[in-house]
């Protein structure tokens, strides 16, 4: 029989998270289809639970001087239903893309970097917001960047006495804009073929001030398209769309899979982050007409 | 620091549940759907997935959709839980009730509650949603009976939205005069109050709109699928499965992992098998082992059964059993099963050939040299699932000491098949069997063959004890049988008008592991593979071939959708090559009324293929003209528009497959409709009562039904090979007719009399005559027609039925106690069997008494720079022979084109790879285009009423008219389907290359 911790108080939990072999359980939109796959194969093991879900001070986004605090028990629908600027556009279109109604509901944000899928659908915005996750433990907090959390694939830097409490986005310093566009084989419940996310900084002179760019399901890790946002410093929005060049995403590594090949991936992204720049750029020119 | 939680095994978790509050004891990480199921025993919350891939297990937690099968028991603490049980705020949950009835919004019924709890989610936010905003909210409910369109509509309606929402609408073009006015009549009928006796509100009873009559307790949650009952104390089974797709295998010491696991009562392997371990579709090709003998053939094979409470079974891995598996190279794939010098994979059959099929008329060299024109091609489809959202489940009960007797209920499409299997597993006689269908979640072809039957029965005979199991998602894929992958190469001729001269097809089919239908796909698309069209020389080849992978069995058309593909995309090809128009060049060479099939059948009667391409011709004019103005400013996204047509034999395939129906009029006045055709969602109980109720004289809310059971209804054969609308609901003609004429020879009557029954009075009016017939005074039905142990059983079922009517009168499958005087006065049999003849060495004869008939036309949009396609639109031209009931032959098409769509674009399994719903995609309502209908009736005179079966030819046409739109708005011709993005994207590089 698995054990099920269900503590009141995040101390409770850091002390149970650090005692024992435990599994997170927040929504459980992850944990519970992984022992269905594994009971489908005659695996019935199962980790023993500590499910967070009653730290209720984890839950919802606030305003801070100089970023938005998005606690870890903040579901995908919470963040559509928030009162956000432009710079989360990008993010909420993720969460209205992610399974359906039912999984928005449930799934976490933090529990989605946590599963740190290649096609995690909040991780390629999450890069392009600079965010920064927090992770509590009984030494302490500590904050690592969201390029360094995910280190391998399906793989984070969350320790075994750590539980994930925060993510950090930073308010930029001039007013941002981002958009997400995923790409699947369906529509609805659908596991993306490759995601691509932008957050960009236009100042008035239409120029790009500052851009991050990143991309999902398209290696072990979603990456930033760092030769890109350099590219894109200072080119005028309304270009940026003829900027994208094949070797800004040589650092991806698509593989073949069930969902497509990855020289499709690769061709995809590149029209995916064009598309994104397009549609940025339309929105920049519909704001200044 | 507080004092730490200690971890719980069991903890009492209190809730409000539909408004009450409840307190359960619970395993905290159980989930929620689990508990409400198995601890409240609340059924309604149905299980497809446990994942979050189906949506099926939607309730709302705190007034929010969540799915109950990703919801752990602990987090139920304290909170609001709303069911597909309770009447949802404000009642909402209750509106859409009756509106999903009203619209045909439920056909299986395993989704609804779902579908249903999703929909009160929105509409308790969103009064009046827009069309997109009801596809955002049960976008996350999949359903694979009805194509979506109709729960859409039975949301709006609900919400009292207006229809002025230009997006997706839905139109239906019927000659009958039911159409529009008909669903209104019944909207009011049922706005007092669903359940109401349907009577009144339909004369005639064929050609109307009648809601489904088990369709009540669809959209309460109270229809008992597989899953939802077993015997109090039944055990459970979970059965091992080869992880290996070719292996030999050896087991140590079972009985020492019974003693040493608390709650394991056995583990059963082959030799624990009572009588033959094998079953199989074909007598002689019973293939396939109930547990395997030391060697299996396909990933998923089940080896062990493990027998116990559900926490032993639940509990032990795999992983500790002694298995010592000898893993083999495994032959994937037709080519790799043909190579030379490839093992046999079955003793016997050195070629791994399984089956052949041909047919030849004329003189194909002849017709290709003499042609203007000629075209050929090779196409590839994939191994295709049912995905039908009820997993396979049941229990077996072993009966009286000894045992005397086995009882399997179980979701099922052939319960008499089932029985022959049942009884061979376990070595006795059939008498000794009783299959009783539950309601069956979906079946599509893939619950015509036995997946959980023999094993409950084999495990409750040896235990002697009731046995109970439900397959998990994974499970269900992995093991259960698939639509057969092709390889198809095929030419084809015409003259310079565009008329055939030739057509050729070889055709190969991934039987897989084990034979199931493979010599059925064989036999069935030498017939159909030239398509619906006058051809004079034809030469047509066919293989079943045995592979590695998981069995392939019986989907929605035999073979005929994936042959569709190849002579449509070919029929296309001369269009082009001949200047001659794509509609014009079909419609030259339809089949009509007195023209000779290739199979050397001369279409007598229904032949209404013509009448459908007519109906279609405005559509299609208007479609390219619409697609030319739209292209002209629109280099990235280019739509097109395909036309694809199609035809299907009714029944099986040269092969007797009789339906026998009995009417019986009870002294007390019950009038009892004894129906063994299994309705998988599709509507046959709706159907066949229809017809019965007209022919005989009496309104559908008289009757009582019961549906299925072997010990109470007569062999109606299995429902497949849209079969039972011809031939069963000739059965309910006949047997309808049979009674009639007794009723009126007994009242001594002309044909044109009109009967009414009030209680046990039978009233006969005749012109100006008028008798009545007290029932209570006839004699008994004697013995030797009236099975006395049936009719025993009968009288147990026959509840006295309900203010609900008909409503509730399926719920008879359930029925227990109530015992009523049934005595039989007066019955009515009715048997038919479609005439056909054998086919000789060339495919000659006559396969089916007669075919259904389709054109149908597909809209896209293809984004040419990622290869994605949407379909924008179907318009599909059915010749049905008559509509028994408009609402549910739209259901069908619906439903047919979703699986069309699923076919052509997204749908692929791969073993081993694709064994749930994440990975294996079928479509969702955003991916389903609106649909107009055209109902063509083309009366079948051996139909009944004219009518002939829809359920098939509803998905032939649509993935080829998808392939031609993708053509046409692109210039790339697909041959391999799925059409995914990557696949697309490939094809139109390639094309960019050659130029």
């Amino acid at each position: 029989m698995v054990a099920y911790y269900r503590p009141a108080s995040l101390d409770e939990a850091l002390a149970i998270r650090a005692a024992r072999d435990v599994m997170i359980l927040a929504g459980g939109t992850d944990i519970y289809p992984a022992k269905a796959a594994r009971a489908g194969w005659g695996d019935m093991r199962h980790k023993d639970v500590l499910d967070i879900s009653r730290l209720a001070d984890l839950r919802g986004i606030s305003a801070q001087a100089d970023h938005w605090r998005i606690g870890a028990l903040t579901t995908w629908t919470d963040l559509i239903r928030a009162d956000l600027p432009a710079l989360f556009d990008g993010y909420r279109r993720a969460a209205r893309e992610v399974g359906g109604v039912q999984i928005q509901n449930r799934g976490t944000l933090a529990g989605n970097i946590c599963t740190a899928s290649p096609a995690g659908d909040g991780i390629p915005n999450l890069l392009a917001l600079d965010a920064r996750i927090e992770l509590a433990s009984g030494q302490g907090r500590r904050l690592v960047p969201m390029t360094a959390f995910i280190d391998g694939y399906r793989h984070t830097v969350c320790r075994a006495d750590e539980i994930v409490t925060a993510v950090l986005v930073p308010r930029p310093a001039t007013p941002a804009r981002s958009h997400f566009l995923k790409l699947g084989a369906r529509r609805y419940l659908v596991i993306s073929i490759v995601m691509a996310a932008s957050v960009v900084e236009i100042g008035h002179d239409g120029r790009i001030g500052a851009a991050r760019v990143a991309v999902g399901s398209c290696s072990a890790v979603p990456q930033r398209l760092g030769a890109l946002e350099n590219a894109l410093v200072g080119q005028l929005v309304a270009a940026a769309p003829d900027v994208v060049a094949p070797i800004h995403l040589a650092t991806l590594a698509p593989i073949d899979d069930i969902r497509a090949s990855g020289a499709y991936r690769r061709h995809a992204a590149l029209a995916l982050v064009r598309d994104l720049l397009s549609e940025l750029a339309a929105d920049a020119e519909r704001r200044a007409a | 620091m507080q004092d730490r939680p200690a971890a719980r095994d069991i903890s009492q978790v209190s809730f409000t549940l539909n408004g009450q509050p409840v307190s359960v004891a619970a395993a905290p990480f159980a989930s929620l759907a689990d508990t409400l199921r198995s601890e409240l025993k609340l059924t309604g919350t149905k299980i497809g997935c446990e994942a979050g891939d189906c949506g099926a297990c939607t309730v709302l937690l705190d007034g929010a959709q969540v799915c109950a099968c990703l919801v752990p028991a602990a987090q139920a603490e304290g909170a609001r839980v709303d069911t597909v049980e309770g009447p949802g705020p404000d009642a909402v949950t209750d509106r859409l009730r009756t509106a999903f009835l009203a619209h045909g919004a439920a056909q299986c019924g395993i989704c609804t509650p779902g579908m249903l709890m999703a929909a009160t989610d929105l509409l308790a936010r969103q009064p009046f949603p827009s069309r997109a905003d009801v596809e955002d909210a049960i976008g996350g409910v999949l359903c694979r009976c009805t194509g979506y369109l109709k729960i859409v509509d039975a949301v709006l309606d609900a919400a009292g939205a207006t229809r002025s929402d230009p997006g997706r609408p839905n139109t239906v073009v019927s000659p009958s005069n039911h159409g529009l006015q008909d669903s209104i009549a019944l909207r009011q009928a049922h706005g007092g109050g669903i359940g109401q006796p349907i009577d009144a509100m339909c004369t005639p009873v064929v050609g109307a709109r009648m809601p489904r009559v088990d369709g009540w307790p669809k959209v309460t949650g109270t229809d008992a699928f597989g899953a939802d009952a077993a015997p109090a104390g039944a055990l459970w089974m979970r059965v091992v499965r080869s992880p290996h797709a070719r292996a030999r295998f050896a087991l140590g010491d079972l009985a020492a992992v019974v003693t040493r696991t608390p709650g394991l009562v056995a583990i059963l392997s082959a030799k624990d098998v009572p009588g033959e371990n094998s079953f199989g579709i074909f007598p002689n090709m019973k293939d396939q082992p109930v547990l395997a003998p030391g060697l299996v053939r396909f990933r998923g094979e089940a080896v062990l059964a493990l027998v116990g409470t559900r926490q032993a079974v639940e509990t032990l891995s795999d992983a500790e059993l002694p298995i010592a598996w000898q893993p083999e190279p495994p032959l994937a794939g037709i080519a790799a099963a043909l190579a030379p010098g490839a093992p046999a994979l079955h003793a016997g059959v050195t070629d791994n050939v399984l089956a052949r099929g041909n047919l030849k008329c004329g003189n194909v060299a002849a017709g290709h040299a003499s042609a203007a024109a000629s075209a050929e091609g090779c196409f590839e489809t994939a191994f295709v699932e049912h995905a039908y959202i009820e997993p396979e489940a049941g229990y077996a009960v072993p009966v009286g000491p000894g045992p005397d007797r086995i009882e399997v209920t179980a979701c099922t499409q052939a319960p008499y098949m089932d029985l022959d299997e049942v009884a061979r597993v376990l070595g006795i006689a059939h008498a000794r069997v009783r299959i009783r269908p539950t309601a069956c979640g979906g079946g599509f072809g893939g619950k015509l063959d036995v997946s959980v039957q023999p094993l409950l029965a084999v495990a409750a005979w040896l235990t002697k004890r009731p046995v109970r199991i439900v397959y998990t998602r994974t499970e269900s894929m992995a093991s259960t049988t698939k639509r057969h992958p092709a390889s198809i190469w095929a030419k084809s001729s015409a003259d310079a008008g565009g008329r055939l001269t030739a057509f050729e097809m070889q055709a190969d089919f991934n039987t897989g592991a084990y034979a199931s239908w493979g010599p059925t796909v064989a036999n069935r698309v030498p017939v159909h593979g030239m398509g619906p069209y006058k051809v004079a020389n034809a030469l047509l080849r066919t293989r079943a071939v045995y592979t590695s992978d998981t069995p392939a069995g019986a989907f929605r058309g035999f073979g005929v959708p994936q042959a569709a593909i190849a002579h449509e995309t070919l029929m296309d090809d001369l269009a082009l090559k001949l200047g001659i128009d794509r509609w014009a060049i079909r419609r030259r060479n339809a089949l009509d009324h007195g023209d000779a099939t290739a199979s050397g059948q001369i279409l007598r009667h229904s032949a209404g293929l013509p009448r459908c391409l007519d109906a279609l011709q405005g559509d299609w004019d208007a479609a390219l003209a619409r697609v030319a103005r739209h292209n002209a400013s629109s280099p990235r996204r280019r739509r097109g528009a395909g036309i694809a047509c199609m035809w299907y034999g009714c029944g099986n395939t040269s092969l007797s497959n009789p339906s026998s129906m009995r009417i019986t009029l009870a002294r007390d006045g019950t009038l009892t409709f004894l129906n063994g055709a299994v309705d998988i969602g599709q509507g046959s109980s709706t159907i066949l009562l229809q017809i019965a109720a007209e022919a005989l004289g009496l309104p559908p809310g008289a009757f009582r039904m019961v549906v299925g059971d072997t010990d109470l209804t007569a062999d109606a054969g299995k429902t497949s090979a849209s079969r039972q609308t011809l031939v069963s609901g000739n059965a309910a003609r006949l047997a309808a007719e049979d009674l009639r004429s007794r009723i009126l020879a007994l009242a001594n009557a002309g044909p044109a009399a009109s009967l009414s029954l009030e209680g046990p009075k039978l009233v006969i009016l005749d012109g100006e005559a008028s008798r009545t017939i007290d029932l209570a005074n006839l004699p008994a039905l004697s013995e030797s027609k009236a099975n006395s142990r049936a009719e025993a059983q009968i009288s147990t079922a026959v509840l006295s039925s309900s203010k609900h009517g008909l409503a509730d009168s399926i719920a008879l499958r359930q029925a227990q106690g109530g015992v009523e005087d049934s005595v039989v006065v007066l019955e009515g049999l009715g048997t038919w069997d479609p005439p056909t003849t054998a086919l000789d060495e060339n495919g000659q004869g006559i396969p089916y008494a007669t075919y259904g008939f389709a054109a149908q036309m597909a809209e896209v949009e293809v984004d040419v720079v990622l290869g994605t396609v949407k379909v924008l639109e179907i318009v599909a031209a059915h010749d049905v022979g008559r509509a028994i009931n408009p609402t549910l032959v739209e259901g069908q098409i619906h439903g047919g084109i979703a699986q069309g769509l699923g076919l052509a674009l997204m749908e692929e399994f791969i073993p081993g790879r694709t064994e749930n719903l994440h990975d294996y995609l079928i479509p969702t309502v955003g991916d389903m285009p609106p649909v107009k209908t055209y109902l063509i009736e083309d009366a079948e005179l051996d139909g009944p009423f004219g009518a002939k079966g829809v359920g098939e030819p509803a998905l032939v046409a649509t993935a080829p008219a998808i392939l031609g739109a993708i053509r046409h708005a692109t210039g790339a011709r697909l041959t391999r389907v799925p059409v995914l993005p990557h696949r697309l994207w490939e094809a139109l590089r390639g094309k960019e290359a050659a130029q």
